[in-house]
């Protein structure tokens, strides 16, 4: 927790960050957490002098923020309407099963966030899913399941040592 | 505002032009559009170098291997065009290029099995000038995308980038700035269409000293991505365009709010930045002539509503992006307080081709109300998917056949959607619509910012609005009331007809409370929301009655009114469609026809989409 | 002065009026929920909608409460256009504010007795934002905001819980239109339901209401004495 602190306190202190807007503050420290932790918000506010009420409709407003730890890896699945006409539906709902939680949170093992997105930009190759960062164009639900088992998999490499 | 003219400095262009090798300077240019990168194209660069020295033929042949922003054929990814023969390979892996160096740089003959065929002709096409795709295109704004390295102002500049700059700073005071874009006929690419001459000059009317410009660049309709495609392939266009603007408005500041959605266009943009910088292109006194501006990047953080001028501001401020009401509009009152002046990526980037080849020229192009060339993006069941950039007026038969190549796998067109959640729907009867701002509205469209996709019969027309009304609703800021609870009203409508609880009297529902919705809501969101719903339930309301009346989805979409079931006469009994049900749904033994328990399917159709032998059939 | 015509009558009003004050000030009633006077205009319950006729356009509708007079503007505060969708709205209202007597009520002026659209929870809050704005814009403190987006909206202190920062002044209780919230004082013990702590029950240093807590005297303590020397003090009998 104080290792979380003084991390904050080194994005607060920032000048780059300028005085203007908490949401470059916001996107950096979300960067950097991939989340916002409530000590963020009111360590924020307290800099730029700013209610705190503000912070929180503002964490709370906008998509790219998020008030919980999210998982491992994040598998983000494009909705855009190319990927729609294109069997994204069918992607979510197939992961939706597979992973045994909703669009938007978090599986219990804390080892999957899945998430949606509206629209990527890279309409020709839809449907689309992003898993930590990386692209994967043209998927199928059938992929979907043999990109889980690759994760899964080195999880579990990982776990044996 | 100083308006004096003074002699503006000339030697970055010199110096940058004997340096750099010129346009047709023999090169390979490999597409590094997000598109082309998601299918692998980063990886095509270092293969292309390591061959060269391998081969150690750098020397003796200097050809520069180039990675370029989006050339706009995503459909055919990885693209590598060698220049300037023009020789096109289309899904190039990293593994064909010993074979691409060997023969056809060294050798000079052309691999067939590289080239793209045309899905039409069946026939293949050594060179990109001659695909039908690019063929029917007039690339104005996207004309230097596949020529040149983004990430290069050398290169920009030696295709004679910033010379408008130069001639708008040595000779032209800001009110003749402002009169030719008036001139030019440019109307705003974002959407709504309004005249940029004017905007311009209402801005610049206003008697205060401090004001700002921004690039709208946070492209959040789904199935468009034209903007991004600019800003990763030639952002230097789009700087060039503001900084002009900032003259003629006479803005010191100008930002570019940028989904945070595009990493790449915001690090090519960030790069442009600090090369112009340092080229004296922005900053203090610009090529001497006196003028101060400077540009910042702002982050959106994932709220669609923040398209709208004064949402976007309120975000830039630092708060929820929330609308509100105008007056006064952002040229008067806008960013802090101050007159503020905003356009979409390609309005910017129309700006320097209209100073450098004169308004005249630019209003040639497309109809008398709508002039220049709009970027669309085909997307969705398209045979050539990809960014297009057409005249405006073309007609959207010749955008879907000629360029677009029809629809694939035989399948009739039943509907382009165009302009995205706030346009509609245009049918087969009006294909021969001509694409003009007037034109679209009189048929419930809009030109939007340029999403066009495509929806072939296998699309449900209920179940497409119902899409597009989940996207805005989720959207919505929630500031008012019809366009919070009236979208929503909306949505839960259209849900009980997919799932097949419509009733007698939905449509009209729909319809009285679409028409209200759009003119009582408070922004550009809510009163467009419900055109998907309303130009669908125009075209195609026998779809909506066929799903309230005969309880049926004539697309077999609505998983409400469908059922799945095995034909047990092509049903080889493989098991294959039984392990991957997700729902353990099918049953049956090895080698004797399966069955489907149609309570727990969820009609998710994994069997449909497994099946090799046709045996899953939908009613 | 700026000339103008509302519901055929030819009117003036002064540079800067909105057409909600320009028509209060000529005797026109508009419904408004959103709108109150000390605040700044909002535009978001959209029952003041007016239509407006301007020279060439088709008329389009415009909040009242925000929208400018403009010089020569023609404005019908009543027409069929006007009528049809203030009705659509009071039944969006009531989509949520079935249970609320204060929606009931409203909607039944304008002829709808029962929303064709229900939400499945009852709910007397109608993001109007009244208590969010009278917190920030005339008691300075901004302990409640609106958090989330579209149908979630709600009004919250920061992280859903009571707020450390609220004084308990019952601003957000009085203008509240619908009753949401409400003032609970139980026991001499005196908080603002769902938003603030307890707070001990005082009587006010200034006014002497007996209703005012502990923590907004505390907050006015360096005040008071100038207030008295000014003599706004309430507390006339000493």
């Amino acid at each position: 927790m104080q290792k979380i602190i003084s991390e904050i306190n080194d994005i607060v202190q920032d000048e780059a960050l300028g005085k203007g807007s908490i949401i470059p503050y916001f996107e950096e420290i979300q960067g950097r957490f991939r989340y916002l932790p409530p000590e963020a918000l009111i360590l924020v506010c307290e800099h730029l002098n700013i209610p705190l009420s503000q912070a929180y409709a503002v964490a709370t407003f906008y998509h790219a923020f998020s008030l919980r730890p999210k998982g491992k890896h994040c598998m983000n699945i494009c909705m855009g309407t190319a990927c729609h006409v294109r069997g994204s539906p069918q992607l979510l709902d197939r992961l939706e099963t597979k992973l045994g939680v909703k669009a938007g949170s978090t599986t219990r093992d804390k080892l999957f966030t899945l998430e949606t997105v509206n629209c990527l930009g890279a309409c020709a190759l839809g449907p689309i899913v992003v898993i930590d960062g990386e692209y994967s164009g043209q998927m199928t639900p059938q992929k979907s399941d043999a990109l889980l088992r690759r994760i899964m998999r080195s999880e579990e490499k990982e776990q044996r040592g | 505002m100083a308006n004096i003219i003074s002699p503006v400095e000339l030697d970055p262009f010199e110096t940058i032009q004997e340096a750099f090798k010129g346009p047709d300077h023999p090169s390979i240019t490999i597409c590094g559009g997000t598109g082309c990168r998601v299918l692998g194209s980063e990886k095509l660069s270092e293969a292309f170098r390591e061959e060269f020295n391998r081969q150690n033929i750098q020397a003796t042949l200097d050809f520069d291997i180039k990675t370029t922003g989006c050339h706009g054929f995503c459909e055919q990814g990885p693209l590598v065009v060698i220049r300037p023969s023009g020789i096109m390979y289309a899904h190039v892996a990293a593994k064909d290029v010993p074979e691409i160096v060997e023969r056809t740089i060294i050798g000079g003959e052309i691999i067939d099995c590289l080239l793209y065929m045309d899905p039409q002709s069946g026939e293949k096409i050594e060179h990109e000038q001659d695909v039908p795709f690019y063929q029917f295109q007039q690339r104005v704004i996207l004309d230097l995308n596949g020529l040149i390295d983004p990430q290069k102002i050398e290169e920009y500049i030696a295709e004679g980038g910033y010379t408008a700059l130069q001639t708008v700073l040595s000779t032209m005071p800001p009110e003749q700035v402002i009169d030719e874009i008036k001139a030019s006929g440019l109307r705003g690419r974002g959407g709504a269409g309004f005249p940029t001459g004017y905007k311009w000059e209402l801005c610049r009317k206003q008697p205060v000293d401090v004001k700002y410009i921004i690039c709208n660049a946070d492209e959040g309709d789904p199935g468009a991505y034209m903007d991004r495609s600019i800003m990763e392939g030639n952002p230097h266009r789009v700087l060039e365009g503001m900084i002009i603007g900032a003259y003629a408005i006479g803005a010191q500041t100008g930002y570019v709010y940028i989904r945070n959605e595009y990493p790449l266009a915001v690090k090519h943009l960030r790069e442009a930045i600090a090369q112009a910088e340092t080229n004296g292109f922005l900053g203090r006194n610009i090529l001497k002539s006196g003028f101060d501006f400077s540009v910042g990047i702002k982050l959106g953080s994932g709220a669609f509503v923040c398209g709208e001028e004064t949402a976007l501001i309120a975000s830039i401020e630092g708060r929820v992006g929330e609308p509100r009401p105008r007056p006064p509009f952002p040229a008067e009152k806008g960013l802090w307080g101050k007159p503020t002046n905003i356009n979409n990526v390609k309005s910017w980037a129309s700006v320097p081709i209209i100073i450098k080849r004169g308004a005249d020229w630019f209003a040639n192009i497309g109809t008398g109300t709508s002039t220049g060339t709009m970027i669309f993006s085909l997307v969705g069941n398209i045979n050539n998917t990809g960014l297009v950039e057409v005249p405006m007026g073309i007609s959207l038969r010749d955008l879907i056949y000629n360029i677009g190549g029809g629809i694939p796998n035989g399948k009739e067109f039943k509907a382009a959607q165009i302009g995205g959640p706030s346009g509609g729907c245009i049918p087969a009867e009006h294909l021969d619509v001509h694409i003009d701002y007037e034109s679209l509205s009189a048929l419930g469209a809009i030109m939007g910012s340029g999403g066009l996709v495509i929806a072939d019969e296998d699309v449900c027309m209920v179940d497409f609005a119902r899409y597009f009304m989940t996207f805005t609703q989720e959207e919505s800021c929630g500031k008012c009331v019809p366009c919070r609870v009236g979208t929503k009203a909306m949505l839960s409508t259209l849900e009980r007809i997919c799932n097949g609880e419509g009733k007698p009297g939905d449509v009209e529902y729909l319809i009285e409370l679409g028409e209200e919705i759009k003119r009582a809501s408070l922004c550009g969101l809510g009163q467009t929301a419900p055109n998907p719903v309303l130009s669908t339930i125009r075209y195609f309301r026998q779809e909506y009655e066929a799903h309230i009346i005969d309880e049926t989805c004539p697309s077999k979409v609505c998983k409400g009114l469908i059922t799945y079931s095995v034909i047990p006469e092509n049903c080889t009994g493989c098991m294959v469609c039984l392990r991957d049900c997700p729902e353990n749904a099918i049953s049956g033994e090895k080698q004797k026809p399966h069955q489907i328990d149609v309570n727990l399917c969820t009609r998710c159709g994994m069997c449909k989409s497994v099946c090799k032998f046709d045996a899953i059939m939908v009613t | 002065m700026i000339h103008l015509t509302i519901d055929d009558k030819s009117i003036e009003a002064t540079a800067g009026r909105t057409l909600l004050e320009a028509c209060r000030e000529n005797g026109i009633q508009i419904p408004t929920l959103c709108y109150h006077p000390a605040l700044e205009p909002y535009g978001a319950c959209r029952l003041c909608v007016v239509e407006i006729y301007k020279e060439e356009q088709s008329s389009r509708l415009v909040a009242a409460c925000a929208y400018p007079c403009e010089e020569g503007l023609n404005v019908k505060t009543n027409s069929k256009a006007v009528q049809r969708n203030r009705r659509v709205v009071a039944e969006l209202l009531l989509a949520s504010g079935y249970d609320t007597p204060e929606i009931v009520a409203l909607a039944s002026e304008f002829g709808v007795k029962e929303a064709r659209y229900k939400m499945p929870q009852a709910d007397s809050c109608i993001i109007c934002g009244l208590c969010v704005r009278a917190c920030k814009e005339i008691v300075g403190i901004s302990a409640i905001s609106l958090i989330n987006r579209g149908i979630n909206k709600k009004v919250s202190p920061p992280f859903e819980e009571t707020s450390p920062t609220c004084i308990g002044c019952g601003t957000c209780v009085l203008i509240c239109p619908t009753g949401y919230i409400k003032l609970r004082d139980v026991f001499g013990s005196h908080s603002i339901h769902r938003y603030s702590s307890d707070y001990d029950r005082a009587q006010c240093r200034i006014c002497s209401d007996l209703n005012m807590s502990s923590k907004f005297n505390q907050l006015i303590e360096g005040v008071t004495s100038d207030a008295a020397s000014y003599g706004i003090s309430g507390d006339q009998n000493g």
